[in-house]
């Protein structure tokens, strides 16, 4: 009883000794936050597909921290104030590689003094317009019209364009339940252009769907989405 | 007293040490390690070291890992469900392949095999040893080279063991990446020199020969001109000056050097290899015994060996068919149909497997194995049938029983008996090998794995595993880059003789005439030669093809049962192929078979190979420890 009680005097002693010590560190507090935008308009993407990468510099490694945007085109992040770059690495997304004047990758300065929002401004190579989605009759239907933004060398053709439909808001190439599609060269109209797809038996029932309208392009990973929308039926 | 003999003994002790010089103590040579001139003055020493070199040898594919042979949808894997949801319920693979496995950067173990072949010429054993032991490692360290450049495209070359020079500036040692083109042509100039300075000696398997330098150069020049050829339909998938991606003006020059160096092979210069054929009346068994005969195996230039006691894996132990298995243990990987049903008839057509006919009923069969008549003999030979045996032991695959009224009976455990009508007498209603629908470690797609397997008892024992070695080269791929290479180089005629030796031996008798051969051909025939065999993965790089064939669409059984024979055919999910049992007594179908394609329920996802998946990340670390690396594209 004695022992035990003397135990635990050294254990509380201990704890409370090292709990003592104040931590070194003040968690991040600066919030840095933003969005993919052409002409003010959000760019829509798939979840987990369109990386970018944060770098800061004199503190050893220089390797990046980072992430993928999310199927808005946002992204977050909890830093220390400081002086970061962010890439977006060429290649990534439905967009046309960000470059400076001597064509190489280009380099967002960010001078992070408390919480900042960073909208960034992309040219899609496509871009969709007036999607409309309508759910009845057991089928999703939509209209939409495609046009081309980026032009010149950094052009891409149409690949394909899916109408996908999911049970959750995530209604993309990886989380989907029915989709139709839709070949580049099979587009007569690309002002008006028409998917539909039936809806199949949900279990359990739910008598909505979420939809959203991808297109592909030639040589490029990643597709363009148009704002996914929830469909009661 | 005690105390006192106590003391004398301590003091003795002491005594005993002390008397021992100070000079002498601090001057006495390790025990455990070996200085330069030890290691290097005697050929046993040299050879182990030498050997050490060969065991860390890398390769993509590796039997001591089943989980290396387990993608693209060529097998459905069912080693566990954590193994299942890894493989079938995520759409993409992370940029270095399903658990890394598309990774290696061991610049240490270049550092050993530059530093052996710098020390050589110190080496006090007989010359021609010396001269010897130096060809094989520099074979050893292009055979790297290669692997690496196979993942990663470019990667700095280095030929001298660096060292740091403690001044605290260390960018001398920050070798940028060479170009694709350049680490191509280092490894078939290294083989090109090798094939001179190694034995030719075709009963040496395991260590490098003339035959071995001369089959990597083949592949080698084959994988490079492919890359230059078809590496421009993805544009985007370039870096730097030629980091990654070769000129297309290159391909030509590959092809030749691919071409001849296989008919130096082919021709018997560099040693007597020949197609494995010690059984011409059972192909199947033929092309199956070819992975596991070590005796006097004609067909195999180079392999990994594996030793009984030694060095084992657990291949066997994993992959062998559960029913009577030597272990509780089995069918961690199960072919797909999309892998059985692109094995041709034997008139030299594609076609699915007949499950029914034009109505849309059930075609039946006497004997299981019915189905799989006329066909490829290779099918039997890397798949294991229902109807078929392993070890003498025929395999239980079938899914259920079929009542006359349509109604299926079919159990959730190996085996199962039930009572069916107009008996009362349990009868069993699943084979005890399955197939079992959302369970693991069982024919779950109606196959099991062949290739590799060994059918020598015990093998299939955790504590015995099995010793066949995994080749890396072989005759029967020499005659199909011979193939590949004449047909790029527009010489059909070539290519058909050469791709129709490796046919006759799969049971073909109809030659394939120099019209018939296509890029469709060339890629189809090296999937199925080499299924499971590790080789199809280059393929799909090196042929850009990767894209098409996992573009992230779900297959439906049309699509899956249509397109056969075609390069980019979508292979996106696994599918299975299950036999059903007809009950029905006194019916002229009873105890009949019938076959259903299916798609197992636990797989959720359809692959997509991204455009950044054609080459191999190269991480953080290592790209901040040498700034001058370049990052891979696309990721």
């Amino acid at each position: 009883m004695k022992t035990t009680f003397r135990f635990l005097t050294i254990l509380l002693a201990g704890t409370l000794l090292l709990a003592c010590e104040k931590d070194n560190f003040d968690a991040p507090s600066a919030n840095l936050t933003g969005r993919l935008l052409y002409e003010g308009e959000p760019i829509y993407l798939e979840y987990n597909r369109v990386s970018y990468q944060l770098y800061q510099d004199g503190f050893g490694k220089t390797g990046p921290i980072g992430s993928t945007f999310t199927p808005e085109g946002e992204f977050s992040h909890q830093l220390f104030n400081g002086e970061y770059k962010m890439v977006i690495p060429p290649g990534q997304g439905p967009f046309v590689a960000l470059r400076n004047a001597s064509d190489q990758p280009d380099t967002i300065m960010i001078d992070l003094r408390g919480n900042q929002n960073l909208d960034i401004e992309v040219t899609p190579y496509w871009r969709i317009r007036d999607a409309q989605l309508n759910a009845g009759e057991g089928r999703v239907s939509s209209t939409f019209g495609l046009e081309q933004i980026a032009t010149g060398n950094s052009a891409r053709e149409v690949e394909s364009a899916t109408l996908y439909v999911s049970k959750t808001a995530f209604a993309n190439t990886q989380t989907n339940i029915a989709t139709a599609g839709i070949a580049g060269g099979d587009i007569t109209d690309m002002n008006n252009i028409s998917l539909s797809v039936g809806i199949p038996e949900i279990r359990p029932t739910q008598n909505y769907v979420f939809a959203s309208i991808g297109v592909k392009f030639v040589g490029v990973d990643d597709l363009i989405f148009s704002a996914t929308e929830r469909l009661d039926f | 007293m005690n105390k006192i003999n106590y003391l004398l003994l301590a003091l003795l002790f002491c005594g005993g040490w002390a008397c021992e010089k100070d000079s002498d103590f601090l001057t006495r040579s390790p025990a455990q390690t070996l200085t330069t001139e030890q290691a290097l003055g005697d050929a046993a020493q040299v050879e182990s070291i030498l050997s050490n070199l060969y065991s860390r040898q890398f390769s993509i594919v590796r039997l001591n890992d089943w989980g290396t042979f387990a993608d693209f949808n060529e097998v459905y894997v069912a080693a566990n469900d954590g193994a299942t949801n890894n493989w079938h319920n995520n759409n993409s693979w992370g940029w270095n392949g399903t658990n890394g496995y598309w990774g290696t950067w061991d610049y240490g173990y270049i550092r050993e095999m530059n530093l052996f072949i710098q020390r050589m010429p110190q080496a006090t054993i007989p010359e021609n040893l010396i001269r010897t032991y130096t060809a094989e490692a520099r074979y050893l360290r292009a055979a790297y080279y290669y692997e690496l450049a196979k993942l990663f495209g470019g990667v700095p070359i280095i030929l001298e063991p660096l060292t740091y020079d403690f001044s605290g500036d260390p960018t001398y040692l920050q070798v940028p990446r060479s170009t694709e083109a350049e680490i191509y042509d280092f490894v078939i100039q290294e083989a090109t020199e090798l094939a001179t300075l190694l034995p030719v000696n075709s009963s040496g398997k395991s260590r490098a020969t003339a035959g071995a330098a001369l089959a990597m150069k083949a592949q080698a020049a084959v994988y490079a001109g492919s890359l230059a050829r078809y590496g421009a339909t993805t544009p985007s998938v370039t870096l730097g000056d030629g980091v990654i991606g070769i000129p297309e003006s290159r391909a030509e020059g590959y092809y030749t050097t691919a071409l001849e160096a296989a008919q130096r092979i082919i021709d018997g210069e560099v040693g007597d290899y020949s197609l494995y054929l010690k059984d011409p009346n059972n192909l199947s068994e033929n092309f199956a015994a070819l992975f596991y005969d070590k005796n006097a195996n004609p067909e195999v230039i180079y392999q990994e060996e594996y030793l009984l006691k030694f060095k084992t894996h657990g291949y066997t132990v994993s992959n062998q068919p559960r029913f009577g298995a030597e272990e509780e243990e089995g069918g961690a990987m199960n072919p797909s149909l999309n892998l059985a049903q692109s094995f041709e008839l034997l008139d030299n057509t594609f076609a699915p497997f007949p499950t029914v006919d034009d109505a849309g009923n059930p075609i039946y069969y006497d004997e299981q194995e019915d189905i799989f008549a006329n066909r490829d003999a290779r099918l039997g030979g890397t798949i294991i049938l229902p109807g078929s045996t392993f070890k003498g032991r025929p395999v239980d695959i079938w899914a259920g029983v079929r009542l006359a009224d349509g109604e299926i009976v079919t159990g959730n455990e190996r085996g199962q008996l039930r009572e069916l009508p107009g008996s009362n007498v349990p009868q069993q209603v699943v084979g005890f090998d399955g197939p079992l629908e959302g369970t693991v470690q069982n024919a779950v797609t109606g196959f099991y794995v062949r290739k590799y397997l060994d059918p020598t008892p015990g093998s299939g024992q955790r504590g015995n595993q099995s010793d066949v070695s995994r080749i890396q080269y072989r005759f029967g791929e020499i005659l199909l880059i011979a193939a590949e290479a004449a047909f790029e180089l527009g010489d059909p005629a070539t290519a058909a003789d050469y791709m129709n030796r490796v046919r006759e031996r799969a049971g073909f008798t109809i030659p394939l005439t120099p019209d018939e051969i296509t890029f469709d051909r060339i890629v189809h025939e090296r999937r199925v030669e080499f299924a499971l065999e590790g080789q199809y993965y280059m393929d799909l790089k090196r042929f850009r093809i990767a894209h098409e064939v996992f573009d992230g669409a779900a297959m439906d059984l049309e699509g899956l049962k249509s397109n056969l024979g075609s390069a980019t055919k979508r292979s996106t999910q696994p599918w299975g192929l299950w036999p059903y049992k007809v009950y029905d007594p006194g019916s002229p179908n009873d105890g009949k078979w019938y076959y259903t394609e299916v798609l197992p329920s636990r797989v959720t996802a359809a692959d997509t190979w991204q455009l950044g998946n054609y080459y191999s990340n190269i991480n953080n670390d290592i790209l901040a420890n040498n700034p001058a690396l370049l990052r891979q594209p696309l990721q």
